[in-house]
């Protein structure tokens, strides 16, 4: 995709892109478990790379997110247009594509170009000097991600988590370049494969988003997928044909065997079944076209409800009409006779809040201010499922569980509003009702 | 290490624990709460109104036949009677012996028991007849279309037959997780935007059909069956190794094994999918033959028989419609109209 750009942007081409990009490089060689040596010779290969290719890149360590403010989470109305219009191509994954191939590049520059139609806009700036990468991480934060990871019991639970993590990390990094849209190079084979998962892992309900051309839950920043066309074939032989240079980096489930994650499976899955139907792939990517962004009844209009923390779409857990509702409550709500069971990963008593074991198996729910109830109300199905693999919230980043607390705390303004009505009860009943509104 | 206590009575020995919260239960009391489940499904979801007449259709097979001993257990408490319907397709060395199954069981519950046979209704058409007209050309024999169309419309004539109001069959969560990937994986957007519910309220004429064992695990529908010694036919359909359904199956079970809640969220996801109005199915109207339920101006029993009887059997599958006699423009490929999923191939 990067070679695309290049070629779009050059003189020579016959539709010339029409825009100023730039280069994100995602070191996520802690998360993986590589060696600090391994993860430097990758590094300094990616960076002879990036030189050659003459954009503006930063190259950013995953134990940045260790630093991210919660507002990375919040979704901001999109700018007026016009002020910036600097894009940014996204290669991150070039370090994430599977095994072989790094940079992508695949069918001719009109494709593309008709493509940046949507995005075209006069260049207002000459790109900025190549910058200096960032100061390494420090050990600390290495660690501190490296136990992150370790935490996390099942490798897709790891993926899902390493995704978000990705996407905060380069939303913010777009967030402070000033770049409103993010490319990214997802093919047409991934993007069926990611479909898939997406469904076998609860997101039904955002699959739009999630492989969809362009994705602007984010609000400011658009993620877009202008390769979401061309499938790995064309893409390998394009890199072959025209002497891509790519760099391979382990990723996160290398040399995982074929059962770890349910990744894996769908990916190795739709491969056979692609052997032998050889049009598995189109079709899937085809009703992904058939896809929109609403919800199932069309009951949008009102006022947008939350959003989940972690993937920022907007919740799809619904109380009780909904069959999987029941399902998932099924032990907590059911016959009389049974009392609630504790979820299989007693989760308030690993919050370090003292209780003891047996306080789920009693008759009252666990208390509103348990952390980690919070932090799970607030996210949607698929998050909720991750997140039964992760035994302790403590590990993530401070930005999560900030932010979490924020919300939560919005979320229950009638419990701040009255107390700060019982603190001038006393005083002055005049005060009540300006107190009433803060 | 001595065996846990059951974790609802406290005082049998455990003898199983539930796939999905891994809790320990006693036989009776994991009976009790698979009986208590169903219900509550029923009843929030309305399905099984009292006084209803529900034919339960039987094919012998575990699915069906906890499905009718459960109904028949909470029929008191919801005020149903019930009556079984089974479907006889015609498939030799398979339907001979499930049917068996289903007239003892019939006999031990005493039930009355209703059989349709495709050979009647369908004019001499039986599943073997139509593998053989399909066979050949290199193709797949696409057996389970046929009969998966054909089936409904036998138990809906059956229901009619003993004068039913509602029509349940034993689906599972299991089914309808792998019906939600095969139809992904074949581009099926009607059918996604189709399914999802918890069957369809019966439009144009058309019985109310429900699954009440929808939300219940195959793992679980059979450790039922295990405690309550429920004696069911356990062989797969003679066509079933080239069905489609397979491979969907087959991904299920990988998935379940990298995550036990697979089942579940792959059925919360189906419900939440949203697909373009375009892709919808049509509303429905009525046949011109035969009066049923359709979306164009055949029914899609009557288009497959058409083709079949004209030896042209792949006429109404796929985008071969143009053949047949029917006003209106022919749509995008699909193959089939019935508004459940797909055929399991044994139940």
């Amino acid at each position: 995709m990067v070679w695309q750009v290049l070629e779009g942007l050059s003189r020579e081409s016959a539709k010339r892109l029409r825009f100023v990009p730039g280069i994100v490089c995602i070191d996520e060689g802690a998360a993986c478990g590589l060696s600090p040596e391994a993860r430097a010779k990758a590094l300094a290969e990616m960076k002879l790379i990036l030189q050659t290719v003459g954009f503006p890149w930063h190259v950013v360590a995953l134990e940045e997110v260790f630093d991210l403010p919660p507002s990375v989470l919040r979704c901001f109305a999109q700018e007026p247009v016009g002020t910036e219009g600097a894009y940014k191509a996204a290669v991150d994954s070039f370090l994430q594509q599977q095994h072989v191939l790094g940079a992508e590049g695949a069918g001719d520059s009109p494709s593309l170009a008709q493509g940046e139609e949507q995005l075209s806009w006069p260049c207002t700036q000459d790109p900025q000097n190549p910058q200096s990468p960032d100061r390494p991480p420090t050990a600390a934060q290495t660690e501190a991600l490296s136990r992150l990871f370790d935490s996390v019991k099942t490798l897709t639970a790891k993926e899902e988590l390493l995704q978000a993590l990705r996407t905060h990390l380069i939303l913010h990094v777009a967030r402070t370049h000033g770049y409103s849209k993010v490319m990214t190079g997802d093919s047409c084979t991934r993007l069926a494969i990611k479909l898939m998962t997406s469904l076998a892992l609860g997101r039904g309900a955002f699959l739009a988003w999630d492989t969809g051309f362009s994705d602007e839950r984010h609000g400011d920043v658009v993620v877009v997928r202008p390769m979401r066309e061309h499938t790995l074939k064309e893409v390998a032989f394009y890199n072959h044909l025209f002497a891509v240079p790519s760099v391979f980096t382990p990723a996160l489930d290398t040399k995982a065997p074929e059962k770890a994650s349910i990744h894996r499976l769908m990916e190795a899955f739709m491969l056979r079944l692609q052997d032998q139907f050889p049009s598995t792939v189109s079709t899937v990517y085809r009703t992904s076209e058939k896809l929109v962004k609403a919800p199932r009844d069309g009951c949008a209009a009102g006022p947008p409800g939350p959003r989940c923390l972690l993937c920022m779409c907007a919740l799809d857990i619904d109380t009780a009409d909904s069959a999987t509702a029941f399902g998932a409550q099924t032990p907590l709500h059911l016959s009389q006779t049974q009392p609630p069971t504790p979820p299989p990963t007693a989760p308030c008593c690993s919050a370090g809040m003292g209780r003891v074991q047996g306080c789920c198996g009693g008759a009252r729910p666990c208390e509103r201010e348990d952390p980690r109830a919070r932090v799970i109300e607030q996210l949607c199905y698929g998050c909720r499922v991750n997140m039964k693999d992760l035994p302790s919230l403590d590990p993530l980043p401070p930005y999560i569980l900030a932010e979490a607390r924020l919300r939560s705390q919005s979320c229950f303004p009638r419990a701040c509003i009255e107390q700060q009505i019982q603190e001038y009860l006393v005083e002055d009943s005049d005060d009540e009702a300006q107190t009433g509104e803060s | 290490m001595p065996a846990p206590q059951c974790a609802t009575c406290h005082k049998a020995r455990a003898a199983l624990r539930r796939p999905r919260s891994g809790r320990a239960l006693c036989g009776a009391c994991f009976c009790a709460a698979f009986e208590a489940e169903v219900l509550h499904t029923v009843v929030a979801g309305r399905l099984l109104p009292p006084g209803a007449v529900v034919a339960v259709g039987a094919s012998g097979g575990k699915d069906s036949t906890v499905l009718a001993h459960v109904l028949q257990v909470l029929a008191p408490r919801l005020g149903i009677s019930l009556r079984l319907v089974a479907v006889d397709e015609g498939i030799g060395g398979y339907r001979d012996a499930a049917l068996a199954a289903v007239r003892r069981q019939a006999a031990r519950w005493e039930l009355p028991l209703t059989v349709v046979a495709y050979a009647d209704l369908f004019g001499g058409w039986t599943m073997d007849a139509v593998a053989r007209s399909t066979a050949g050309s290199g193709r797949s024999r696409a057996c389970c279309t046929f009969c998966g169309v054909l089936r409904r419309r036998a138990l809906e004539e059956g229901a009619r037959l003993v004068g039913a109001t509602h029509i349940v069959t034993g689906h599972n969560a299991d089914d309808m997780a792998e019906t939600v990937l095969m139809n992904f994986l074949r581009g099926d957007a009607a059918r996604l935007a189709r399914g999802g519910g918890l069957g369809s309220p019966g439009e144009g004429g058309a019985l109310p059909r429900c699954r009440p064992l929808q939300l219940a695990s195959q793992k679980e529908v059979v450790l039922y069956a295990h405690f309550r010694r429920l004696d069911y036919f356990s062989e797969e359909c003679v066509y079933a190794p080239e069905a489609f359904r397979g491979h969907a199956r087959h991904l299920l079970k990988l998935l379940e094994a990298a995550r036990p809640s697979a089942v579940l969220d792959l059925v919360h996801s189906a419900e939440r999918l949203a697909l373009a109005p375009a892709a919808r199915p049509p509303a429905p109207g009525a046949c011109s033959r035969c009066g049923a339920l359709a979306s164009r101006a055949l029914c899609q029993a009557c288009a497959l028989l058409d083709g079949l009887n004209r030896g042209r059997p792949r006429l109404a599958i796929g985008k071969g419609r143009r053949g047949l006699d029917e006003a209106g423009p022919p749509r995008d490929g699909e193959p089939e109209r019935a508004p459940a999923p797909d055929a399991v191939p044994a139940f």
